[in-house]
């Protein structure tokens, strides 16, 4: 049993507020990703829960807790660090069997348990070597071996793959997977990595300057953003959004007018507008909306509302990338990658209106009238329970 | 014919031979000349005072001076003065280099001044030990000590060596933190809160994270420090001439004494060559270990 619970934590270095009233839930045995652009505290609040930093206010309550005033060692948390961290001087056997020593454990018991954590991360043959002697990826399991030694409640680990290369990265990650189910701990993670935090996380947590911008499975924040930040940042390559004016109004969804002259109706839910417009101002004069459509989900169409110049073209084999010029505009376009265009000429193309976003002036999305079918999912329904069980 | 270095680098070779040539060859001449003429005298009679007397005279020297109880004592001295400073100045300077990387207000102000003393010239900071702080009536300890109404202490004549190893750490204390200042603030900030997240205190962390860290930089300021430490010479001549007897009297003091007070540049030579000796024995194991714990 480990759960965590952030109550409007807020952190000040100085006059500067970088964590600004933070509520969180974390469950028992959940994979929770922090993702954000860098600056917007995800480190920080990191710390703030590991204890290596005080939280300015708010409360740190794990297990029913409160652990604003336990040291981090009493946590019952253990933390991987992006630069591994590891004690140079010490074998890869004395990192591991570091905390045990300073509580004092025996020697034999100390081992045993080294040996055993070395035998899941397929350590046993480098327990002599220092970590100058090891590869970045073994560092890394070393890194986390140390963390599984001390059997925490919750494991932190601070965007543990970015030094490593891609092949590595997957392989730590699928590796970093298994060890969750296997260990049936809660873990919390940072990342970078869009491809990191969509196929680990049970939970995404967006951060952007020091406040939650929303909270959510994977799916639940790729087809439903709460708003254009969201939008924006998760998914790859990044959401186009286009300004239309606002048409109409109706219980079937909000109808508006894209660039280009064409009309659409986006089945979203207009309750949002009409209460911000309360003083009866004509819709006319409303603030200008912004449609957002995933590169994904623009499809090539004949009889398509949008169109315009192809600027370039980006052949992966399997996908075709065509950044697309609308006036101002730089669309990008994921299609098969057999299309025959080539650069210059000019393409049309539309999408489902059930594929679009709307958000309004404030950067708020309209929520859709139908939920998306797999916006409820989450990573343990991705694998059948046999899997499950070989995995144990 | 090219070796490789641990560090992969290769040495040797023809092209880079050539073009160290220059400065081995000089580097070469400017020790084996003295040296040379510094072992040809050590058998050599030779005293500025008997012009008269010379020829060749075997061990004569060296018996002379290794049959000195003086020598002896000389290098007892020697030993002393260098194991007593080394100790303090390491020591001290590991407890400074800690305390002056915690932040606390004035910190750039009082590592400027802790560092200061360097800069003094050895005979300046012997003379103001001698007269304001030393001296037995007007010095600032003795002042100390009378008005906590205990004796003053001669300093020169009661503890003579202490009094040397005493200005002698003083000078090179801030070498020492200078240096492992410097190691210090290398030191990963990551490491120590992974040691923290382990459960270790701040005495745990001096002793598991910093001092091992520390070492190659401890190992340098030995190294260095002895190079030095085994030729003081000003500090003495200026404050106890190497007495009261020759209490304080180490190996370049015993030689200056017999070449340039005894006139004998003889078994001076002897003298600085037993000292080349000493200082060998100490090079191949203090150096060598030194060096070692360097390279890994
Ligand atoms: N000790 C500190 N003193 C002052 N400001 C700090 C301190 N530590 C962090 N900050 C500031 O807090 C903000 C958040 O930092 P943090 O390290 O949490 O970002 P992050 O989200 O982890 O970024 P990245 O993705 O680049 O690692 C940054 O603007 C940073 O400059
Ligand atoms: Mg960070």
């Amino acid at each position: 049993m480990a759960t965590l619970q952030l109550n409007n934590i807020t952190k000040h270095f100085g006059d500067t507020a970088v964590i600004k009233g933070i509520d969180l839930e974390v469950n028992d045995r959940e994979f929770v990703v922090f993702v954000g652009p860098s600056g917007c505290g995800k480190s920080t609040l990191m710390r703030i829960i590991a204890g290596l930093e005080s939280a300015t206010d708010g409360d740190i309550v794990i297990d029913g807790q409160r652990m604003n005033d336990v040291g981090p060692a009493d946590r019952g948390l253990a933390m991987v660090f992006q630069s591994y961290a590891l004690y140079p001087h010490m074998t890869v056997e004395g990192n591991m069997g570091f905390s045990m020593r300073l509580a004092g454990v025996p020697k034999e018991e100390r081992r045993a348990k080294v040996l055993e954590t070395a035998k899941i991360l397929q350590l046993e043959p480098l327990l002599d070597r220092k970590p100058k002697a090891l590869s970045g990826g073994q560092r890394q399991r070393v890194a986390i071996g140390r963390a599984i030694v001390r059997n925490p409640s919750i494991f932190l680990f601070d965007e543990p793959l970015s030094n490593l290369d891609a092949a590595l990265r997957v392989q730590m990650r699928i590796e970093l997977a298994r060890l969750h189910e296997k260990l049936n701990a809660t873990m919390i993670y940072v990342t970078h990595d869009q491809i990191e935090a969509m196929t680990m996380a049970d939970k995404i947590v967006v951060l952007h300057d020091g406040v939650v911008e929303q909270v959510g499975s994977p799916m639940a924040l790729y087809h439903h953003p709460a708003n254009r930040f969201v939008a924006g940042f998760i998914g790859s390559p990044k959401m186009n959004f286009f300004d239309v004016e606002l048409i109409s109004t109706s219980p079937e969804g909000v109808q508006v007018r894209l660039p280009g002259g064409g009309e659409c109706t986006v089945p979203v839910n207009a309750q949002a507008l009409e209460n911000a417009s309360s003083e009866n101002t004509p819709i006319e004069s409303q603030p200008a909306l912004e449609l957002g459509i995933r590169p994904e989900h623009l499809v090539l169409d004949e009889a398509g509302a949008l169109s315009g110049q192809i600027e370039v073209l980006e052949r992966l084999g399997g996908q075709t990338s065509l950044y697309v010029r609308m006036g101002d505009l730089l669309v990008t376009l994921m299609t098969d990658g057999d299309v025959a265009y080539r650069v210059h000429e000019t393409i049309r193309f539309g999408f489902a209106p059930e594929r679009a976003h709307l958000f309004a002036a404030d950067g708020r999305a309209l929520p859709s009238l139908a939920q998306h079918p797999l916006a409820g999912l989450t990573r343990h329904d991705n694998r059948t329970s046999g899997d499950a069980e070989a995995l144990a | 014919m090219t070796k490789t270095r641990a560090s992969g680098r290769t040495v040797g070779g023809l092209r880079t031979l050539s073009l160290q040539a220059p400065a081995v060859t000089l580097l070469l001449l400017w020790m084996i000349i003295p040296l040379g003429m510094t072992i040809w005298f050590s058998f050599q009679y030779y005293n500025l005072l008997m012009p008269g007397m010379s020829g060749f005279a075997g061990v004569e020297n060296y018996e002379y001076l290794l049959t000195d109880p003086a020598l002896w004592k000389a290098m007892g001295n020697t030993l002393l003065l260098v194991g007593w400073v080394l100790a303090i100045t390491v020591v001290g300077g590991t407890l400074l280099a800690v305390l002056f990387q915690q932040d606390f207000a004035g910190r750039g102000i009082a590592r400027v001044l802790a560092i200061s003393p360097f800069f003094v010239m050895p005979t300046v900071s012997a003379l103001v030990w001698k007269n304001m702080m030393m001296h037995p009536s007007n010095g600032v300890l003795a002042w100390l000590a009378n008005s906590l109404g205990l004796p003053a202490v001669d300093w020169f004549s009661a503890l003579p060596l202490t009094s040397i190893v005493i200005i002698v750490a003083w000078q090179w204390l801030p070498f020492a933190l200078l240096i492992l200042l410097t190691a210090m603030q290398s030191l990963d900030e990551d490491q120590v809160e992974a040691a923290r997240m382990d459960g270790a205190g701040p005495i745990a962390i001096f002793f598991f994270i910093t001092l091992p860290h520390l070492k190659r930089a401890i190992s340098v300021v030995i190294m260095i420090e002895m190079i030095f430490l085994l030729t003081i010479f000003a500090e003495i001549f200026v404050t106890t001439s190497g007495g009261p007897g020759l209490a304080t009297t180490n190996l370049a003091y015993l030689i200056y004494m017999r070449a340039l007070l005894d006139f004998d540049v003889g078994v001076a030579s002897a003298g600085g060559v037993i000292a080349i000796i000493l200082a060998n024995i100490v090079a191949i194991f203090l150096v060598r270990m030194v060096a070692k714990n360097l390279e890994d």
